[in-house]
């Protein structure tokens, strides 16, 4: 049976309008129009949602936990990227 | 309330004929839970049965008490189309029932929505939630009609099975104030349209004349659905005037 | 819920099988402080073998009890006595394929597919919670089921919400937002019998006669017999022993039965001011295990209901699988928005 397997997909709900898509699941479906339609039923059955995006699972290329360090460690010593590292005097405004 | 005015009337007929529609094909839906193919289909089911029933309950309540008339009439004062209360068959069956139904509500609610008749609040609301019933009906009669040869075969013979079912949803219901014939026209040419992109033939079989075309709108239904009222009165008839 | 991220493990590109045995020191290291830390295991971690293995069992019969859990109340949907009645459980049996399906999602982050699930449920080789063996006899069942069922079920999943591992976490934390009107509606289905003519009354009294004991039994064997209980502790896979769960249940469940006006069917059940807790009499675990063996009253039926409802909606996923397929770069158009 294993051939007739429905592909998976993820799916980014947009909660309300001004907000942006975020993941809320997975689902099985056998094509995109029908995975939207399965999120709409099984995300949204309680106004969760004004707006969905699905994407098959394979097409999503993750980074790998093997390589945190050398992806998310070098970002944490760059302190002059945050507006608290400066020093302003006192009374300064609208900076 | 000691006068009843031949609109009243009207209107309590009419409630009553919409809202057994859709109270029925609720309740049929309902039997799918825990049967469906694919668990999305589980949750697909219901929502569109919840839909339905949530419509029958305003419009039964238009006519009297809902569960007064849901589970205390009997058959024969029943005023939905046979088509609703055909049994589930196989999925095939049950898209075939809800493509033509659907079809048929879709067009019906929007030209009530668009008017400013006692049920335009409702059809307001309801052709919306047909809407995406309609949808649904039609994705799946596109993969069942062009998907393997066994899903071809099982779709057209639900689809030639239900047809004569068909004709009824077209005869005209005192109290609801719509052109008839132009929903018909209309449904014709979208359910076709729908049929031959399924690579289904749209069958030739009749649609009109007494039997044909059914006659749940009189009274007159089919016998299964004696069986399915049996069933879903007997536990609130059991209990004469206990509340739930 | 569940991060794409880890569907290519299974997809072929499997990281943790790159680490030799130099490496599985370090990464052990890494994964306990983690889970020491209170940090969640998110799928693409390094993970220990049996904390996958244990997951995936754990998570699998959560699934599988949810959608088996859907028998025994869709059995009462055709025959609901009120419309509201009718609506209210015909949302509830639907949350509860919803779930399953959460559930499912989650154990296919570990790298085990739907497909590969469901057949070892359907061939018996992973269990459901044996509490849905027991058949639903009245209408007072969907009332028992919602009240103590489900309240037990939740007494058990709310911690679940903070269990280790990342995607776990998230779908019990969707079901039990959803779930906190499965076991009200139980409740108000059961008040609303035991306050109506005394045919009701009867009726809400077998229920939970019938029901009360196989809840119990639902926090599983007792602590000094629990086959996995210590390993998933340490994991943070579990965060309460059963005998805790089952404890703070009835707690909970003597004032409630109270306020309904009907009694749990237990003799030896009293308050202990010494403990702080209810005393209660002993369980019937001979029976539970006869159940979890397969020799309840429901076992094959459920089982049976569930292959059948899978072999005749083959047709169907064939048929869609195959319109992809023919369809491939066809049709759907929305883009982005």
């Amino acid at each position: 049976m294993t051939h007739t397997d429905w592909p998976l997909w993820e799916v980014f709900v947009r909660s309300r309008r001004g907000l942006s898509h975020t993941h809320a699941g997975s689902l099985h479906a056998p094509d995109a129009e029908l995975a939207l339609r399965n999120a709409r039923d099984l995300y949204t059955r309680r106004g969760e949602g004004v707006s969905i995006w699905v994407v098959p699972s394979a097409a999503v290329t993750a980074s790998s936990p093997d390589e945190k360090d050398p992806f998310f460690d070098p970002s944490a010593d760059k302190p002059y990227r945050h507006p608290t590292f400066y020093e302003i005097p006192e009374g300064v405004q609208h900076l | 309330m000691t006068t009843t005015s031949a609109k009243d009337t009207a209107l309590t007929a009419a409630a009553l004929a919409l809202g057994d529609d859709a109270l029925v094909l609720s309740h049929r839906l309902g039997e799918w839970a825990g049967h469906a193919p694919v668990l999305e289909e589980e949750v697909a089911l219901a929502n569109i049965a919840l839909d339905l029933l949530g419509q029958a309950r305003v419009l039964l309540s238009m006519a009297g008490d809902e569960d007064e008339l849901a589970f205390l009439r009997e058959e024969r004062a029943f005023r939905n189309l046979q088509l609703v209360e055909q049994p589930n068959g196989d999925f095939a069956h049950t898209i075939a029932r809800q493509l033509f139904f659907s079809a048929h509500q879709y067009l019906l609610y929007g030209e009530l929505a668009s008017g400013d008749g006692p049920f335009a609040p409702l059809a307001g609301k309801a052709v919306k939630e047909t809407a995406y019933h309609r949808d649904h009906a039609e994705q799946w009669t596109l993969r069942l009609g062009d998907g393997t040869d066994e899903s071809h075969t099982r779709m057209q013979r639900a689809v030639d099975a239900l047809w004569r079912y068909t004709g009824e949803m077209f005869q005209p219901v005192e109290g609801v104030d719509v052109d008839w014939t132009g929903l018909e026209t209309a449904w014709l040419e979208w359910t076709g349209e729908v049929l031959r992109r399924a690579t289904l033939t749209v069958p030739e079989g009749p649609r009109t004349g007494a039997w044909a075309a059914g006659a749940g709108r009189q009274g007159l239904h089919t016998e299964p659905f004696g069986r399915m009222l049996a069933e879903m009165q007997h536990l609130h008839r059991s209990h004469p005037g206990a509340t739930w | 819920m569940a991060t794409a991220a880890a569907r290519d493990t299974a997809g072929g590109r499997a990281f943790d099988a790159r680490a030799d045995a130099d490496d599985t020191a370090g990464h052990e290291r890494v994964f306990d402080a983690a889970v020491a830390a209170d940090e969640r295991i998110e799928p693409r971690d390094w993970m220990p073998d049996a904390y996958r293995a244990t997951l995936v069992r754990q998570i699998a019969q959560h699934a599988h009890s949810e959608i088996i859990g859907m028998q025994p109340e869709a059995n009462w949907i055709t025959r609901a006595p009120s419309l509201r009645r009718k609506a209210i459980l015909m949302a509830k049996v639907q949350d509860e394929a919803g779930h399953g399906l959460y559930l499912y999602s989650a154990a296919e982050t570990l790298g085990t597919s739907r497909e590969e699930l469901l057949d070892k449920l359907h061939s018996g080789r992973q269990k459901y919670s044996s509490i849905f063996n027991y058949p639903t006899l009245t209408w007072a069942d969907v009332g028992a089921i919602g009240w103590l069922v489900d309240g037990a079920a939740i007494t058990n999943q709310v911690p679940l919400c903070r269990c280790s591992y990342g995607p776990y976490a998230r779908a019990m934390v969707r079901i039990c937002k959803e779930e906190s009107f499965h076991q009200r509606q139980g409740y108000e289905l059961l008040l609303a019998l035991s306050k109506g003519t005394p045919e009701q009354h009867a009726m809400a009294q077998d229920a939970v006669d019938r029901w009360w004991w196989p809840s119990l039994m639902m926090f599983g064997p007792p602590d000094d017999e629990s086959q996995h209980s210590a390993q998933s502790m340490a994991w943070k896979i579990k965060r309460h022993s059963n005998d805790e769960l089952r404890q703070r249940f009835v707690d909970i469940c003597v004032p409630q039965a109270e306020s309904l006006g009907l009694t749990l069917p237990d003799p030896d059940l009293k308050w202990n001011e010494e403990r702080g807790h209810h005393d209660f009499g002993p369980i019937d675990w001979a029976e539970f295990w006869d159940v979890l063996k397969g020799n309840g009253p429901c076992n094959e039926q459920r089982l049976t209901r569930r292959r059948r409802a899978h072999e005749e909606g083959a047709w169907v996923r064939e048929a869609a699988a195959a319109h992809a397929a023919k369809h491939m770069n066809g049709e759907t158009g929305a883009t982005r928005a």
